[in-house]
């Protein structure tokens, strides 16, 4: 069993989906950022409507009330399960499905925040993200919402490079995905680094030597062109 | 086959689902011919994703694809009805219906305001102290200012006014609606608790103002718009209540799975509940301000009582449930 932040779903064409859940920490920072932006939107309109008398200050009320209630439901409708803040936490809200949210679960997921706020600073909401298994707070396991990375990570492509050679012994899958996973992380990893490595694949050789050698069979099995047996 | 030749095969078309779904995700409208092929592209990038995976090409081409395919995913499978019959439907059938089925936590809930009202209203009769352990004495005071015929100024009372109160009750009243039907998910604690509250507090206030000899102005103010607002504040509490209780005794389904189904039947009452208090704050601050006789005040109050009553109980009874 592998213990990890994905969440697999098998969709009707028979493939599987993976989504990288949030945890706690990106989504409070998302709501800082959507509180920040609601106190700073209510501030900027209060100064023109102070200037009304008593239908700027109903205004206000209304304004303040929608803020409080529907400013995540509407962005989140209008976005496709984004607030502003969970757009630049690079998060979003989808359905445990994988399907996109849809009004009703946004309205009860955002109406039940009370009951996730109680009594202070969302502590029901934490307790119970950290004891479901799917991050989910109250108010997402009434509507079957979760919170999720898009896009995941940025990652790095694989280095250029010239030249290829088969391996030296039969391929295994997972040798094949240690192969590519090198040469796609390698980029970031110190030149003494990449040579530890090598030497782990190929002991005999010195380390120079040893890198080279994992470089052209890392490029074999990704199948680049120039060299090598297809 | 090797993964750059499984690339250089399948790229264009995974170039072409990408210029769809920027369309469709709201960037530009996709060209006719992709959408078309929309749904086929999304099936073979699904076949190619479990290529990928078993013959192991490298972790960044699979997750390239699957989050192409997740993108996919979320446009196929996205639900869009028409928005205006379904309103009109909802109000004429669905809102009603959706509160008599759960009828049972919607009278719970209305006893529980009820009894509690008519508790501390005897009580108070029999002791007009025992006011104060209910309402604070800053509470009372405006209470009196608010209603009493001696007390209060009615003259400087301007549209303006009516505007400023509008908001207000928006604010409060919504909020203190949709609280309770969200303090309900604890265990219908919250629920329950803001029902009795809100009961003791109408009780109080409707005993203390009669004793004072406030009770007309206190009674044509709160008829009219009483009618949408208790009835909406008894139905969000109604709706907690069957929330709490989903958790706490969830019968033959997960608990989960049991709230799941609570908060689907409660929402359509909840969207009733947002209306009727909208409603009721218009009333509020643009009717019930007025000055008009009594019987005017009484007859209009009996008015939306009746119909509103009538609307719950009857309408949508020949149509089957949608």
């Amino acid at each position: 069993m592998r213990i990890d932040d994905q969440l697999h779903i098998d969709t009707p064409e028979g493939a599987r989906l993976s989504l990288s859940l949030a945890g706690p920490i990106p989504r409070a920072l998302a709501y800082g950022l959507d509180l920040a932006l609601r106190g700073l939107i209510l501030f900027l309109v209060s100064i023109p409507l102070m200037l009304m008398g008593g239908h700027g200050y109903g205004a206000y009320l209304v304004l303040m009330f929608l803020l409080e209630w529907f400013y995540p439901v509407f962005f989140e409708m209008l976005w496709q399960g984004r607030t502003p803040g969970k757009r630049a936490m690079k998060l979003a809200v989808v359905h445990g499905n994988g399907a996109p949210l849809t009004l009703n679960g946004s309205l009860v997921r955002n109406l039940l925040r009370t009951a996730d706020l109680f009594p202070i600073a969302y502590l029901t909401g934490f307790v119970v993200m950290l004891i479901s298994p799917r991050l989910q707070r109250l108010g997402d396991l009434a509507a079957d919402t979760v919170v999720i990375h898009v896009p995941p990570p940025a990652r790095a492509r694989p280095e250029p490079g010239e030249g290829s050679e088969a391996p030296d012994w039969p391929l295994s899958r997972d040798d094949q995905l240690v192969l590519l996973a090198f040469s796609e992380r390698a980029p970031g990893l110190s030149r003494q680094r990449q040579e530890e490595l090598a030497r782990l694949a190929f002991p005999e050789q010195p380390p120079a030597a040893a890198l080279e050698k994992l470089r052209r069979v890392a490029r074999h099995v990704l199948g680049a062109p120039g060299g090598g047996q297809p | 086959m090797r993964q750059s030749q499984f690339e250089y095969r399948y790229r264009p078309l995974w170039e072409r689902l990408e210029v769809t779904l920027k369309g469709l995700e709201g960037m530009g409208r996709p060209p006719a011919d992709n959408l078309a092929s929309f749904a086929a592209d999304y099936q073979s990038l699904c076949h190619q994703l479990a290529l990928a995976r078993e013959r192991g090409y490298s972790l960044t081409l699979q997750n390239d694809l699957n989050d192409l395919m997740l993108r996919a995913h979320r446009q196929l499978y996205r639900h869009r009805a028409p928005l205006l019959p379904r309103l009109a439907a909802f109000f004429a059938r669905g809102f009603p219906q959706a509160v008599r089925r759960q009828w049972r936590w919607h009278l719970v809930s209305t006893l529980a305001f009820v009894l509690s009202a008519l508790l501390v209203w005897g009580l108070i009769q029999h002791d007009p102290e025992l006011v104060h352990t209910v309402v604070g004495p800053d509470q009372v005071a405006d209470l009196e200012e608010m209603y009493h015929p001696d007390l209060r100024d009615t003259g400087d009372r301007d549209r303006a006014d009516d505007v400023m109160m509008f908001g207000y009750y928006i604010y409060n009243n919504i909020g203190i609606a949709f609280r309770t039907f969200a303090g309900g998910l604890l265990l219908g604690v919250g629920a329950l608790l803001a029902m009795l509250f809100n009961g003791s507090f109408f009780g109080a206030a409707a005993a203390h103002l009669s004793l004072v000899g406030a009770s007309q102005p206190f009674f044509t103010f709160v008829i009219a718009h009483g009618a949408p607002e208790l009835t909406a504040i008894m139905l969000a509490g109604g709706c907690g209540l069957r929330l709490g209780w989903s958790v706490l005794a969830p019968g033959s389904w997960s608990r989960v799975d049991a709230l799941r189904r609570a908060a689907g039947e409660c929402l359509p009452v909840m969207y009733g509940v947002f209306v009727l208090l909208v409603i009721a704050a218009f009333i509020e601050a643009f009717w019930s301000s007025r000055e008009l006789a009594p019987q005017i005040k009484y007859s209009v109050g009996a008015a939306c009582w009746g119909l509103l009553m009538l609307y719950l109980f009857l309408a949508g009874r020949r149509h089957g449930p949608e």
